[in-house]
């Protein structure tokens, strides 16, 4: 008795809340996903807010650096130094401090996650609404080219359009820092490589949707095509997007330390936690601390955003949730 | 049946020409392959432009694609650069069987693929048998015991293993159980290529080679694939069938024995069938770190000469096998499942 009490007291409370407050609810029940946060806030905060802390003699130039020019600093006789109290996490191969390379790597690496997976939603959406939306030829002959990238694995893919897009393009300042212009291409051709499951998720979705009265409605009272695909459909779909773009800036971290540790990826100056692998497995035994600090921070960070991810994707979808 | 086999075949040429298109464009993008051949002594710049025509570098993006799929047997080369063509090519083309040459080593790509394949498939295959017996193992075990302490022990556990970049677990599992047991004094595994050259071919030199590429690709996938053999398993036990063959007084182990898990195993065939033609592909990465001797490091090797009739060979000959694969898991699934019928 008092169960079902309960019960149908918790359906009122349900019912009183928008879709967006259960999910946050559901979201915050799910131990991992809270869990997942916290640790990509704590990635979040050390790639942000430690740089500026940082600052160390550089005796090349005899002075005093920080930030940024700290990172930079080669001071070739401190090359392979273990960690030590100036260098905590030791130094590459040629004497720069692999701490502040791992915080300025850092936001290099998570800038080019997040920008990929939006290449990647955008060309998802817009591949997969036009083609389930117009259908017929179009949808066929979109859907077809969407299959034909999904046969060839994407590494193969990001490998051929990492070797030959990726050098000889100059820098860019953003943020107020000075990047290697091919970090763009590298975003660019992630994004190509990517965007396939989005736009058949996509498609599927508006597929369903179309069907619905409402945008019958919609059209009965005038609404154009693109009013139709971005104020009915595309609001609809929202919950699989989000999923599959926060998996996706995981994805695309990772796919870029692949490229960079294959050699293929940033190059120049500009640190990333894949490119401060590139090599790195020749000093395997003698010098593990250039690979162990870089790659366990890819490690968390893909830790936390898959734990977030999902908890999202339970919280969109009661069905896939725990029922307790 | 065969009606619909036939059917699926006609569908694939179509899209396998697309594909081969999408690549031999991304190829294009490689430049002069001739401009970086010939190593220490480079070429006369005559002998260049010879080669050149020679290989029918000079024709146009969509000549050299003709050649490449039914050859130039047909087409007259102007060999000696006087303006008249003189002599027939002699290449046949992929659709008669001739997938070209490498342009650095000059094998046939055939030949070249052909000599990896063993090796990839030797690794692919040993880690892809742990992996389903191992998920199945876990994830059965997980399902049985839903959200107990250990299935959500499990649960973090193939998270972190999902989770994990293929190099740091590489070098992880290298640093551990080769530098360091070495330094301890412990028996160590060995950490590259395939024998020891001192020790010689033998098999026990190759399982000991094996032991570290296959427990990386292991730990990487066993964690997708113990989640999916769970929430499958996890699926079937909730249907009404098991609670009816249950109530009907069968014992717990014969309805999971019998009832759940031939039913759970269904979508597991269609995520190993799928999987299977990227066998061909081998393990990149993990083929890099460990200086494994397959197709993954034929990729890279000759991505970085610009090798392009060797990259075309392999990615049409993955694009093959997915395509035939993919046909072959959808009939065995249709003779598994009595559900499903294929029109």
């Amino acid at each position: 008795m008092v169960d079902l009490a309960q019960s149908t007291n918790l359906e009122s409370i349900k019912a009183s809340l928008s879709p967006g407050a259960l999910a946050v609810r559901r979201f915050r029940k799910h131990r991992m996903a809270v869990v997942g946060m916290l640790l990509l806030v704590g990635v979040f905060l050390y790639v942000t807010v430690t740089g500026p802390f940082l600052k160390g003699y550089c005796a090349p130039i005899k002075q005093v650096v920080r930030g940024e020019a700290w990172a930079n600093c080669n001071d070739t006789s401190l090359k392979l130094m273990p960690p030590s109290r100036e260098h905590p996490f030791g130094t590459d191969v040629i004497g720069r401090d692999i701490l502040a390379r791992t915080v300025y790597g850092g936001q290099i690496s998570m800038m080019i996650g997040i920008f990929a997976a939006s290449v990647e939603v955008l060309i998802g959406v817009m591949i997969g609404s036009i083609a389930a939306y117009y259908g017929g030829w179009l949808d066929s002959l979109l859907m077809r080219f969407t299959e034909a990238m999904l046969i060839i694995p994407s590494l193969f893919l990001l490998i051929i359009g990492a070797r030959f897009l990726g050098s000889g393009l100059p820098d860019v300042n953003i943020f107020g820092r000075q990047i290697t212009g091919n970090v763009f291409v590298i975003i660019l051709i992630i994004g190509f490589t990517a965007w396939m499951y989005t736009a058949r998720i996509i498609r599927a979705n508006i597929l369903s949707l179309r069907e619905l009265d409402f945008i019958s409605a919609s059209r009965a009272l005038g609404g154009s095509d693109s009013r139709i695909i971005f104020k009915h459909l595309l609001p609809n779909t929202t919950a699989p997007l989000i999923v599959g773009a926060t998996l996706g800036v995981a994805a695309a971290i990772v796919a870029e330390a692949y490229v960079s540790f294959l050699g293929l990826g940033v190059q120049g100056a500009t640190a990333t936690w894949g490119n401060m692998l590139d090599g790195a497995y020749r000093y395997l035994d003698t010098a593990p601390w250039l690979w162990f600090f870089p790659g366990t921070m890819i490690l968390l960070t893909v830790l936390g955003i898959n734990f977030v991810g999902d908890g999202l994707r339970d919280a969109f979808d009661p069905r896939s949730g725990r029922h307790s | 049946m065969t009606n619909y086999i036939l059917r699926r075949l006609a569908q694939a040429i179509p899209q396998l020409f697309i594909i081969s298109i999408i690549l031999f464009a991304l190829m294009q993008a490689f430049g002069d392959p001739i401009a970086t051949l010939g190593g220490r002594i480079p070429p006369r710049a005559e002998d260049k432009e010879r080669l050149r025509r020679q290989l029918g570098l000079d024709q146009p993006v969509y000549m050299q694609y003709v050649f490449w799929l039914v050859g130039n047997d047909w087409h007259k080369i102007d060999i000696n650069g006087d303006g008249v063509p003189d002599t027939y090519g002699t290449r046949a083309g992929i659709l008669r069987g001739d997938w070209g040459n490498s342009l650095v080593t000059r094998q046939p790509v055939l030949t070249m693929i052909g000599e990896r394949i063993p090796n990839t498939l030797l690794l692919m295959i040993t880690a892809e048998v742990v992996i389903i017996l191992l998920s199945i193992a876990i994830g059965l075990y997980s399902a049985l015991r839903p959200y107990s302490w250990i299935d959500n022990l499990i649960t973090s556990v193939s998270f972190i293993g999902f989770s994990m970049p293929v190099f740091w677990l590489a070098l992880m599992l290298m640093y551990v159980f080769a530098v360091n047991f070495r330094r301890w004094g412990l028996p160590y595994l060995p950490t590259v290529g395939m024998y020891d050259p001192s020790v010689g071919k033998t098999p026990l030199e190759l399982i000991k080679h094996m032991i570290l590429p296959v427990a990386t690709l292991v730990i990487i996938s066993t964690a997708g694939y113990s989640r999916f053999v769970r929430s499958s398993v996890l699926e079937v036990l909730g249907l009404d069938y098991i609670r009816t063959a249950r109530a009907k007084g069968l014992r717990y182990n014969f309805v999971i024995r019998k009832h759940a898990l031939p039913n759970a195993a269904l979508p597991f065939i269609t995520i190993i069938g799928l999987d299977i033609p990227f066998f061909l592909a081998g393990a990149v990465v993990t083929e890099r770190i460990f200086a494994w001797p397959g197709m993954g490091r034929l990729f890279i090797d000759q991505t970085e000469r610009s090798d392009f009739p060797t990259l075309m060979g392999i990615l049409m000959l993955i694009a093959v096998a997915v395509v035939i694969f993919q046909i072959i898991t959808d009939v065995v699934y249709s003779m598994v499942d009595p559900r499903i019928r294929l029109e």
